[in-house]
């Protein structure tokens, strides 16, 4: 299974001989402005010769010198949406008069799917939330029954300015985790893809598309633009010891200054490719006769998702930005044994007030200057204001 | 208070006629749609309901319901309320309203927060009343617009401007089964990213209220790529000084927010604060 690399027209008879083998192919459209994923008919559906410029708060698109169908990064959805749905009917239940409810059965058909343009951090985000729904003794069965997709990954070359992958140790390159992967290579006339195949299906299916064997120049090429893009990252995060780090400052006065500037809008944890709380909600029919559970995407960042009997345990925007903060980069890994953050970015993009996780983590970490004490001697003991400082008279 | 012993006379017992099992039906849940200062869109959705409209009249006894010519003395189950009171009549009004329904459910943001006319609780009622009306006297208006809750007590208040028909649908089948109703109070946010839009702040510049909204419009202005008009009121818990920064950033200043936040819901409790807090600061005209 060595490499081989295959032209653009190879590349629409890969995507064709998904679509012949009943795969419905999702992969990134320009749609309202921005990269969105979609089902497409063909090659001609991909954004060719658009890129993206991303900064906190802010996501443009723009035009590319050249027709490279995959010069930008990633945009505001991720592939979690096909496989953990934002809504996800549970089940369905009838009253029966004298039985009772009785379990309507699963009508769950999976969409076969072909993800095509899967970046690197996206496949570490579905390995993360293969851990979630698929680990310890209670798979998740609606995320099982999609999670069989077949992964078409593309090699990062234009990482985004809010990329934060080198950093997390979750890309540009993409190791595993892939039925085949692509490097597209766009130099002059040249138009070409350098392809590595990560699985039997994969290399079954690339046996139908016409080929030739990669060479050291061509392999070399696509090592140069994976290199080329982990040193222009957006973005970087000292992610060494963060667990440890992060639980010593859960009193940080920064707490406070960071919940004056979150919204708690919830959409940081909504793009986020990793986070994976929903609610469950119940609701019947006009007749009381039929009964439906509904699992819908929810966050951290509403009141309802903490709330206990009389109220909601944090029940302050600081407690849910400390909560989402420290479970993503820090109690997840006493939870799921990985990072909760692959770097990739959106959760600043996306930020309608632009706040910066990899910012916030910085500001909360610093070394404490002299006579300034930002953090309180104990765990819940009240945060001494910092005093102002002395004006000279 | 002790009660004193009631003495009942011997009453003779009168064979009860009864009806044969089959038609000996519960009986259906009595409801009334009442309007206050408003312009009927809220209760037009109960209308609105095309599909399940004749299914849910089955259901219920509409015992009230002027824009669909039924009236009765009451008591209710259930009354839905538009509207917000303005004068003195409907002040009273409200009173027996709430003193014939068991349950009392606002429906809309003219019920829920005083509507688009309480921006006369920023000015002086009397005034405008002398430059618009040729017979000044003639109006008896109340100097505020306020919602139904500041004057009796409420079991449900419904968002909107208008309110949606299937959150309203979800509201009455939520009382008729005795459970609690599937609505959220998070942000517009939340529904824009369910619904897979493309946020208009981050990708277009565009000034959108969402992030400090109520959800339930299933983000009907964003995914037609404008921004959001704040119908629903305030979410659950809106940081509104953390908005009118982001959208003074973004280049609208402080006379803009305060437009954008005085319309459907300017005398909510949170709006009302973040614009007076704005006006008071002197920077931008009332």
């Amino acid at each position: 299974m060595g490499s081989v690399v295959i032209d653009r027209r190879g590349f629409e008879l890969l995507i064709a001989a998904l679509q012949s083998r009943d795969y419905k192919v999702v992969a990134p459209t320009a749609r309202d402005g921005a990269i969105a994923y979609d089902e497409i008919g063909g090659v001609s559906d991909l954004p060719a010769g658009l890129t993206d410029e991303q900064e906190a708060g802010s996501y443009r698109l723009w035009c590319r010198d050249d027709d490279a169908l995959f010069g930008y990064a990633v945009g505001p959805q991720s592939w979690k949406r096909y496989l953990f749905e934002p809504k996800t009917v549970v089940f369905r239940a009838q009253r029966v008069e004298r039985v009772g409810f009785v379990r309507a059965g699963p009508s769950d058909a999976a969409p076969r799917y072909a993800f095509v343009g899967v970046r690197s951090c996206e496949i570490a985000a579905i390995g993360i939330q293969d851990r979630v729904f698929l680990g310890g003794s209670h798979a998740d069965p609606h995320y099982r029954a999609r999670r069989d997709a077949f992964i078409v990954a593309v090699q990062c070359g234009e990482p985004g300015g809010t990329c934060f992958c080198a950093s997390m140790r979750t890309g540009p390159r993409a190791e595993a985790g892939f039925d085949l992967a692509l490097t597209e290579i766009v130099a002059g006339d040249r138009h070409e893809f350098v392809v590595e195949v990560g699985s039997s299906r994969g290399d079954d299916l690339l046996g139908q598309v016409p080929s030739r064997p990669a060479d050291s120049s061509d392999l070399g090429a696509a090592r140069a633009v994976t290199d080329s893009a982990s040193e222009r990252m957006g973005r970087r995060l000292d992610a060494d010891g963060l667990p440890e780090r992060l639980a010593a400052v859960l009193e940080h006065s920064h707490w406070d200054q960071v919940a004056s500037r979150c919204l708690g809008c919830t959409s940081c944890t909504l793009v986020c490719p990793t986070c994976f709380c929903s609610r469950v909600s119940d609701t019947t029919d006009l007749k009381g006769l039929e009964a439906t559970r509904t699992r819908t995407w929810d966050s951290c960042f509403t009141l309802g998702h903490s709330y206990l009997h009389g109220g909601s345990v944090r029940s302050t925007i600081r407690d849910r930005y400390r909560q989402w903060l420290t479970h993503k980069l820090s109690t997840w890994v006493a939870q799921f044994g990985t990072s909760g953050c692959v770097g990739c970015g959106r959760c600043i993009t996306w930020c309608p007030v632009g706040i910066d996780i990899t910012v916030e983590v910085q500001a909360l970490l610093a070394p404490l200057g002299p006579g300034r004490p930002t953090v309180s001697p104990g765990a819940g003991a009240p945060v001494e204001p910092a005093a102002p400082a002395e004006v000279p008279r | 208070m002790t009660r004193e012993a009631v003495v009942t006379p011997p009453v003779r017992e009168v064979p009860v006629p009864r009806l044969p099992e089959r038609q000996r039906a519960p009986r259906k849940p009595s409801v009334a749609v009442w309007k206050f200062s408003s312009c009927d869109g809220c209760q037009l959705t109960l209308l609105d309901c095309e599909d399940e409209l004749l299914a849910v009249a089955g259901a219920v006894e509409l015992s009230y319901f002027l824009e669909a010519g039924f009236s009765s003395d009451g008591p209710y189950d259930l009354s839905l309320v538009e509207g917000s009171v303005t004068n003195e009549a409907d002040r009273r009004r409200i009173e027996r309203v709430r003193a014939v329904s068991k349950h009392l459910v606002t429906i809309g943001a003219c019920a829920t927060a005083g509507g688009i006319q309480a921006l006369r609780n920023f000015g002086d009622v009397e005034e405008f009343l002398s430059i618009v009306y040729a017979s000044p006297r003639l109006v008896e208006a109340l100097g505020e617009s306020t919602p139904i809750s500041a004057h009796v007590p409420v079991d449900y208040e419904l968002r909107g401007c208008p309110i949606t028909r299937a959150q309203l649908l979800e509201v009455v089948l939520a009382f008729l089964h005795g459970r609690r109703a599937d609505v959220v109070a998070s942000s517009v946010c939340s529904e824009c990213k369910l619904t897979g839009n493309v946020c208009v702040t981050v990708a277009d510049g565009m000034a959108c209220l969402g992030p400090v909204t109520h959800a339930g419009c299933g983000a009907l202005c964003p995914s037609y790529k404008r921004g959001c008009y704040g119908c629903f009121g305030p979410m659950e818990s809106p940081n509104l000084p953390a908005m009118i920064g982001g959208l003074n950033r973004r280049g609208l200043d402080d006379g803009s927010v305060v437009r954008l936040l005085r319309s459907f819901n300017a005398a909510a409790p949170q709006f009302q604060a973040a614009t007076q807090a704005l006006i008071e600061m002197g920077e931008c005209p009332t």
